[in-house]
């Protein structure tokens, strides 16, 4: 078995770590680092329950290996701020979520669709639908979540705007 | 679900990654990872060696050249989806690279990996068989060799790569004045793998008659299915480019795909179906790029 040394930057705090390579950058954030937020439901890239950020852009931490996110910085639910706080309450208030086991996927897919220059402002249900199609939930129908993506990407524009 | 054991390594160079493939044990080159850990998460992949190639930037860079746009191999599919190059010199790979799975896959999945993974349902097997794409390949001992996409192809998940080469350029054919493009897909759910799917590229000459015509079909035999003048789209070459000339194309080379599908006779149908609505979108196209 091969020990790999890693650098890698999560959530703003620099950890140094010896892994084995078959170690998956999820297993490393639960197992090691106790971030326990990120969920694991397939682990074959299907759910998206295990959705991080990985410079910026969102990943499948079930299919990234813990050597590959060496020096890369890495944002997991608990690492994401202020700029997700009202994508939190519009959830909550809009029943986005249930068990709540999709949720910190969905919150990573959704805060990197209302971080994206790259996908079309102001969002629309289709462009959040397609954009959320890689995260399952079982609970709620889907409904409320994209309500809530909406609500809030299309507000921040307006306040952009302003 | 958690990959047999392996030994992890991460070449620097292109050169010492061949020269990896060439001596470690049972050597697989790792790139975006979306496919490969997909299968050693489910054992049914257990090499003894990965080879770590997803940091080499200069094979993710994206170039124009004079006829063709050159793409690396660890170009991701998002980048084939947003590059404004990649939509104004190829735009049948820009389309089809959107149709890949979802924004986390396309993040990390890269071009060379999805043409080595060879699977007869993904698009840019498709794309680079649709648009005549030369695969450029290297090895530590015979050194290069460029290949046509179609000649990549063997059978499902299945390529014509010796295990000790590497794909390192992909050239494709950049789209040229009174050619026009379609591609069009059928899927359960958008990200889903494709039902059906057609892409075609089309020349007009200048009266307007058909000079040139390939299609592909998504999903339709053990690799992505390529007709072209030479097979198949023969007898339509010099006629005017009509609904009804499409129409009739698509139930004909339909009838020659043999989808794995179950419902055989359904999936054909929505092969022709995609062949005539690609094949109208191109037509449109070729009229509007003179
Ligand atoms: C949930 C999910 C949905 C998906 N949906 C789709 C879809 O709709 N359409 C689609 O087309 N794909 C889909 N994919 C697959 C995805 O596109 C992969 O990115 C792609 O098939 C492989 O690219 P990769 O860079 O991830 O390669 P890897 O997984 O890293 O490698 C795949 C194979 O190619 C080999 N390889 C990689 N790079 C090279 C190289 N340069 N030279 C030689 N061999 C190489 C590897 O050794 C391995 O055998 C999906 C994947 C998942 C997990
Ligand atoms: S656990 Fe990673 S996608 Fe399902
Ligand atoms: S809230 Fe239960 S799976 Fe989404």
């Amino acid at each position: 078995m091969t020990e790999i040394p890693i650098e890698v930057m999560v959530n703003g705090t620099r950890f140094r770590r010896t892994v084995a390579g078959r170690l998956s950058l999820a297993d490393f954030l639960r197992e090691e680092l106790r971030l326990t937020g990120t969920h694991l439901g397939c682990e074959h890239g299907v759910c998206g329950a295990c959705s991080v950020l990985v410079d910026g852009r969102s990943v499948r931490a079930c299919l990234m290996l813990a050597a590959q996110a060496d020096g890369r910085e890495v944002t997991t639910v608990e690492g994401l701020g202020a700029e997700a706080r009202p994508l939190r309450e519009c959830l909550a208030r809009r029943h986005g979520l249930q068990c709540g086991f999709c949720t910190p996927g969905f919150l990573i897919t959704a805060t990197e669709l209302l971080q994206d220059n790259e996908s079309g402002k102001p969002l629309t249900e289709d462009g959040v639908r397609e954009a959320l199609s890689g995260n399952i939930c079982r609970c709620t129908g889907y409904q409320g979540i994209v309500e809530a993506v909406l609500e809030v990407g299309n507000d921040t524009e307006t306040r952009d705007d302003a | 679900m958690k990959p047999a054991e392996f030994t992890y390594y991460r070449p620097e160079s292109v050169g010492e990654a061949l020269h990896g493939l060439a001596t470690l044990p049972d050597p697989k080159p790792l790139a975006g990872g979306q496919s490969l850990l997909t299968l050693m998460n489910l054992r049914l992949a257990r090499p003894a060696t990965l080879l770590d190639i997803g940091r080499f930037t200069e094979l993710a860079r994206v170039f124009d050249d004079t006829e063709a746009l050159v793409l690396g191999a660890l170009v991701r599919h998002r980048t084939c989806e947003t590059d404004p190059l990649v939509a104004a010199r190829a735009p049948l790979l820009h389309a089809a690279a959107g149709h890949i799975g979802h924004l986390g896959i396309r993040n990390q999945g890269t071009i060379g990996g999805s043409l080595a993974h060879a699977d007869p349902a993904a698009e840019l097997p498709l794309a680079a068989v649709t648009l005549g794409a030369t695969v450029h390949v290297e090895s530590a001992t015979r050194g290069k060799r460029a290949l046509s996409a179609e000649e990549l192809f063997v059978s499902f998940y299945a390529n014509s790569l010796e295990p000790d080469e590497l794909i390192t350029w992909i050239t494709v054919p950049a789209i040229r004045p009174g050619q026009g493009w379609g591609f069009v897909e059928y899927a359960r759910q958008h990200g889903d793998y494709a039902l059906a799917g057609a892409g075609v590229l089309l020349s007009l000459d200048a009266r307007g008659r058909i000079a040139g015509l390939r299609i592909g079909l998504l999903n339709a035999a053990d690799r992505p299915l390529l007709f072209d003048e030479r097979e198949g789209t023969a007898p339509v070459l010099g006629e005017l480019p009509e609904p009804r000339l499409w129409e009739g194309l698509g139930w004909r080379l339909a009838a020659l795909s043999e989808p794995s599908h179950p419902d055989t006779e359904y999936v054909k149908a929505l092969c022709a179906s995609a062949i005539s609505e690609a094949a109208e979108a191109a037509t449109e196209r070729a009229g509007e790029n003179t």
